[in-house]
């Protein structure tokens, strides 16, 4: 995994969408025609901007940033209240929703197009980062 | 229950409450919004019971086409609840089986 | 009964497919009647607080709601006439009989699209008819467009794409889900969307059935069991859940008595939900001059129905005698045709062709 913020696709079936392909402004991400066509990442031009993060209607792309210090940041696409604020600890959750530990709360951002949809960044062990897709929301209680 | 905040929609804009008689006592709802919304938002689900075995029913479409959440309105049975806006001051009482007209005996 | 006849096309239901049907037949010079049930149109895309799927010419990215917004203005904006609270009861040739509040009237257009949709199925167990028993999509409504809540622990039956969209959005108002049920071995749903609840915290049951609601004038508890490949219950494995809310996911059936009543012909089609009234590739019916788009012509996804309202739209309009031009069909079918692709797409597609096969067999022998 590359040392810098890129985007991470988690999109498996092959359906007709492709917001994510036209909000790259780097056209890093590929789909093609017909529309169905999984997106392809070239991962040299992706910059870690997070467009396609918002635009994706499937909340299926994550940014993950490895960094030198054994620890990284993993970005999500999240839509529930309350809010997570810059600083606060979290518990992260994997793909299936079960917690992986604290995190850190390190940035929340709504990029252009967004509407509505928040980017939260959370710092955490780089050994958790390929699992890491979100956090628990503070009303669930399993 | 109401929903007061959420992630995408935002906070409720501030509405006027209007009284509405739900069996003879007053709950306050939106004016404009279906009788149904307005009893959900005080978690009343049961809107009639049945003609033969008295069983209860509430919404079940929510679009006014199963005729499950019907009650009678200002003395006018069979009145769809779901699709049917709030005026203030309006009278809903659950509905027994069929109902009864004003003139009805 | 009043009458009033119409030079120009008359839609019913003003959902996306009547929606987009008006805009377009009247962009390109028709006189166009909407009429639709309730006080506002929009139909079910006023509950659609997600973002759609497609590409940017279906207007993908954009959460639902924003595009009926978006519709209805541009539909104002080119002069389609709305009427709204006013109910059709039937239909024959090209003549509506329709009721708007309490006024009977007929309604005599050159041209009628049909988009009446779509009803959600219901499924029936003990306990399924309890106050707190209701469909997803009754759900959906009072949640995102009314703002508030049924219930505060819901169950969902129905692991598909309405299923998991509105567990999802049942989170988002506040409401907590105990989880998603599912008859069958795997999710018809997209995994996408199985996966925003899955972080969430909701457990997903497939080969799981819901056995019985209970609970004193309303539902208090549900219980569900696993369930063999013969889709019977599994004896040991039943579990009780305390919710208060069960909400149905289990499909969708083409609301087309209209169709019916007109005396369009029809054939059997379970992948699009049940009978739907044969049509061609311009979405016209086995009668001259009536069209339908959208669910009404097979259930599937908001998108596909702005794409087939699009299309009888142009078709209506042309029909009429207004000028369109051709490049115009080939744009729209082509936009139609990429979501029918892939996985999930190409079933409906191979039985969209069948339908219009069966259409065009019916005109060789009429
Ligand atoms: S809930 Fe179906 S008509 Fe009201």
């Amino acid at each position: 995994m590359s040392r810098r913020r890129i985007a991470v696709i988690e999109c498996p079936e092959e359906i007709p969408c492709n917001p994510c392909e036209t909000a790259c402004p780097q056209d890093a991400i590929k789909v093609g025609q017909p529309i169905t066509h999984r997106p392809h990442l070239d991962a040299q031009r992706c910059m870690g901007c997070g467009l396609c993060v918002a635009a994706c209607p499937g909340l299926a792309i994550f940014m993950v940033d490895i960094k030198d210090n054994d620890q990284a940041e993993v970005t999500f696409p999240y839509e529930f209240l309350p809010l997570p604020e810059p600083g606060d600890t979290v518990t992260a959750v994997n793909r299936e929703g079960i917690s992986l530990g604290t995190a850190q709360v390190k940035a929340r951002w709504q990029p252009k197009g967004a509407d509505g949809t928040y980017l939260v960044t959370i710092a955490l062990p780089a050994a958790l980062a390929a699992e890491a897709r979100g956090i628990r929301r503070p009303s669930c209680d399993n | 229950m109401r929903i007061t905040n959420h992630p995408l929609l935002g906070p409720q804009p501030p509405v006027n409450l209007v009284p509405l008689e739900v069996d003879g006592q007053v709950i306050w709802a939106k004016e404009g919004e279906p009788i149904a919304a307005a009893l959900l938002a005080y978690g009343i689900r049961l809107c009639r019971t049945t003609k033969r075995r008295g069983e209860p029913r509430g919404v079940f479409c929510g679009i006014g086409h199963c005729t499950d959440c019907v009650m009678t309105v200002d003395g006018i049975p069979n009145v769809r609840t779901c699709v049917t806006p709030v005026r203030a001051g309006m009278k809903v009482t659950t509905q027994r089986g069929l109902g009864q007209w004003p003139n009805d005996h | 009964m009043a009458q009033r006849s119409l030079k120009g096309i008359a839609v019913v239901g003003g959902g996306p497919a009547g929606l987009m049907a008006a805009l377009t037949a009247a962009r390109h010079g028709a006189a166009v009647v909407l009429v639709d049930e309730n006080a506002e149109p929009g139909g079910q895309l006023r509950k659609q607080i997600h973002k759609f799927f497609g590409s940017k010419a279906h207007r993908a990215g954009v959460r639902g709601y924003r595009i009926a917004q978006e519709l209805i203005s541009d539909c104002t904006a080119a002069g389609v006439e709305l009427l709204g609270q006013s109910v059709v009861f039937s239909l024959r040739e090209c003549t509506l009989d329709l009721l708007q509040k309490d006024d009977a009237f007929n309604l005599k257009a050159d041209a009628i699209i049909l988009a009446t949709g779509a009803s959600e199925n219901a499924l029936a167990f003990p306990g399924c008819t309890l106050p707190g028993v209701m469909g997803a999509g009754a759900a959906q409504t009072f949640v995102n467009l009314h703002r508030v809540l049924p219930g505060r622990r819901v169950l969902m039956v129905g692991g598909g794409n309405v299923g998991l969209i509105v567990a999802y959005q049942l989170l988002q108002a506040g409401a907590e889900v105990v989880g998603v049920v599912e008859a069958l071995p795997y999710l018809s749903g997209y995994q996408v969307h199985a996966a925003k609840i899955k972080r969430a915290g909701v457990p997903i049951w497939t080969s799981h059935t819901v056995l019985e609601a209970r609970g004193d004038q309303e539902v208090q508890e549900v219980t569900i069991a696993a369930i063999d490949d013969h889709f019977h219950p599994l004896p040991g494995s039943e579990r009780t859940l305390a919710v208060d809310t069960v909400c149905l996911a289990v499909g969708l059936t083409p609301l087309a008595e209209l169709a019916w009543q007109a005396g369009c012909r029809f054939c059997y089609q379970g992948a699009l939900g049940g009978y739907v009234p044969l049509h061609s590739d311009n979405m016209e019916t086995t009668l001259p001059h009536v069209y339908v788009a959208g669910d009404i012509a097979g259930v599937e996804e908001a998108s596909t129905a702005l794409e087939e309202g699009a299309i009888a739209g142009l078709a209506a309009a042309a029909a009429i005698g207004c000028p369109v031009p051709i490049a115009e069909f080939d744009a729209a079918q082509e936009r139609l045709v990429s979501l029918r692709k892939g996985p999930f797409g190409d079933i409906r597609q191979l039985v969209k062709s069948e339908i219009v096969k069966r259409w065009a067999d019916c005109r060789v022998v009429e």
